[in-house]
């Protein structure tokens, strides 16, 4: 350890001119050295694979590009593009998106809620085998689970839910579930859902059975009369914090799953557009069009959309948000 | 306490009114099982069964036939599955050692040291949760591009490493860990690394565990870096080679084999789940958000 910070103080001395320079230097190197030393892989490979990539992104965003000739300034013009020429973009990627999103990340988020708070009220032997099935889906991510779903879907009448349909008499034809516009939405939204009770809902279980039951007694002491009640009063706002990291996750996750249309289609188009995300969009301008200014606005604004997501849910569950009841109730408890 | 009637968090014993949880997260759990068990159940079809009409859920006649056939013959490259298997392994084992050091050694720094721009590099951490990487996908192309690490080894590896969800989890769990046993740790004459190797990497275990399967997840899982930064298909890894099993459309006879490879993916990933659940959940109960 010593040798190494020797290291990190030398290049400091040689550069100071100045022997108060140094001293600062010098002084800056005893006291902060040591930390950076212990940050700098991190740091490092921060910024050149989430920092650097999102500020380039900022940046090709105001440029001409098409990954061949040096990117040309052209100030807004993707973005203007993006908003009033693009009719892919505004007739599908974005009602898409917005649907996709606004359905798959509360739901997903509702049913981890509900499951973890279930699970908390079960012995912890059936709970963790149960655990562990409902988050089995999510150690799955993506391609494992293509081979299930491309057979489940399948377009033939051998697929299984195609076979049980016509077996039983609900359809006389297959339907090509992956390749028709009406159904390819829905089926990845509940892949989707199926696969998100993940870290978010192993935190909010986490955070249910950490809930000293002091406050559920000071609870009923006050008034509450109801299981419903207790998860409104007292569950929630004392998890606010594993709520809000779940939430987080939520957001995330149901972003990150957008090649799932792609994935289950095996089409980027995906068939007439009905299950094209801005991920699917960007990956079409920027990888298979060549368009990466326009690509890099469209990521610039994906950012944005999951900024925003990430700020509401942070204003729902920011321990620093407003909740008289919720903290006289807890004041009451603590006593 | 005894005489308290409302819910028992966390109960030591049934209770008949734990019935109706089990009514209701008995059949879920088993819906949310059923696609594995599918894959199980495909993974050890034989042939004419994979085209059977009506198609059945579970084998008849289980066969290695999948396996075997998925060992035996060579990627339309020439390369054998095992040689993807084996990059993989490399590239899990690496990337999970490598991210467990570089985030506790940052948690460390994070919790317990003292610098001006910490509570700025934390919050930009946090702001970092909820980076998606697909969303730069092009600009991270032209980064890897400059630095020359397109159809190299490492690449596999380098993406993966910051992990701000493990840095943040890490964090909150060091931050348990009184002071005071630091200073007198201090005071017995520990350096700092002598006190990150000695007390803090043995009191955050539990952490540790927790983002080396995050990390073994992501890496084992992961397939971006064979699609997009490497060409050269000796460095590419088990994840991509299954993907090109299930790219190609409505193929019955790959799904057996596809299901194979689905099956070698998903096993580690619930061993080691399962393995270390317990320290899992002790983590988890320290990951709210502020």
């Amino acid at each position: 350890m010593e040798t190494k910070q020797n290291i990190a103080v030398r290049p400091a001395v040689k550069r100071g001119a100045s022997p108060v320079k140094r001293g600062k230097l010098a002084e800056w190197a005893r006291k902060e050295g040591t930390a950076y030393l212990f940050l700098a892989p991190y740091l490092l490979l921060f910024v050149v694979f989430i920092v650097l990539p999102v500020l380039l992104a900022i940046g090709l965003s105001f440029t001409s590009f098409n990954a061949i000739q040096t990117p040309k300034f052209t100030g807004l013009t993707n973005y203007i593009s993006v908003l009033t020429r693009d009719s892919v973009f505004m007739q599908y990627v974005l009602p898409n998106t917005l649907k996709f999103s606004l359905l798959v990340g509360p739901v997903g988020y509702i049913m981890s809620f509900l499951l973890a708070w279930m699970l908390a009220q079960i012995q912890s032997g059936p709970r963790t085998i149960l655990a562990l099935l409902i988050y089995s889906p999510s150690l799955t991510i993506g391609v494992a689970m293509q081979v299930v779903w491309k057979t489940l879907f399948n377009g033939d009448p051998t697929g299984y839910i195609n076979s049980f349909l016509l077996l039983n008499g609900f359809i006389t034809q297959p339907i090509q579930w992956l390749q028709s516009p009406e159904y390819l939405m829905g089926i990845m939204m509940v892949v989707t859902i199926w696969s998100s009770m993940g870290i978010g809902f192993l935190a909010m279980l986490a955070g249910v059975l950490n809930i000293n039951s002091e406050m559920y007694e000071a609870g009923y002491i006050d008034g509450i009369s109801n299981r419903f009640q207790e998860i409104i009063h007292i569950t929630i706002p004392s998890m606010k914090p594993q709520m809000l990291f779940g939430a987080v996750m939520a957001v995330v996750g149901t972003f990150q799953a957008g090649m799932i249309g792609v994935q289950l289609s095996g089409s980027n188009p995906t068939p007439q557009y009905a299950g094209q995300l801005i991920v699917n969009h960007i990956e079409d301008h920027g990888f298979i069009r060549y368009e990466m200014g326009y690509a890099s606005a469209l990521s610039v604004i994906l950012l944005i959309i999951i900024y925003i997501c990430s700020k509401v849910v942070w204003s729902l569950f920011s321990e620093e948000g407003k909740g008289g009841k919720r903290s006289w109730l807890r004041s009451r408890a603590q006593r | 306490m005894a005489s308290f009637q409302g819910t028992k968090i966390n109960p030591s014993r049934f209770h008949i009114s734990h019935l109706k949880f089990y009514l209701l997260l008995a059949p879920l759990a088993v819906f949310m099982v059923l696609p594995i068990l599918f894959i199980v159940s495909h993974a050890f079809k034989p042939m004419n069964e994979l085209f059977a009409y009506p198609p059945r859920f579970l084998a008849k006649m289980p066969t290695m036939d999948n396996f075997e056939f998925l060992f035996s013959t060579l990627a339309t490259s020439g390369i054998p599955a095992s040689r993807y298997l084996f990059n993989s392994a490399v590239v899990t084992l690496i990337t999970v050692l490598a991210t467990v050091f570089i985030s506790t050694a940052a948690g460390y720094a994070f919790s317990k040291k003292h610098f001006r721009l910490k509570s700025y590099l934390f919050e930009i951490n946090t702001l970092a949760l909820m980076f998606v990487p697909v969303a730069v996908s092009i600009p991270r192309y032209y980064i890897i591009v400059e630095l020359g690490l397109i159809d190299t080894f490492p690449i596999n590896i380098l993406p993966m490493l910051a992990m701000p969800v493990g840095l943040f989890l890490v964090k909150q769990f060091i931050d348990q860990i009184p002071n005071e046993l630091l200073e007198a740790a201090q005071m017995d004459g520990a350096n700092d690394w002598t006190i990150f190797r000695r007390i803090i990497v043995p009191m955050t275990m539990p952490a540790v565990a927790t983002i080396a399967i995050l990390a073994f997840q992501m890496s084992w899982n992961n397939t971006e870096p064979a699609t997009m930064y490497i060409n050269d298909e000796r460095l590419k890894t088990f994840a991509y080679y299954m993907s090109t099993f299930t790219a190609t459309n409505n193929e019955v006879a790959g799904q057996g084999i596809a299901a194979a490879a689905a099956l070698i993916m998903f096993v580690p990933n619930v061993l080691i789940f399962i393995f270390m659940q317990s320290k899992v959940m002790n983590t988890m109960a320290h990951s709210g958000l502020k």
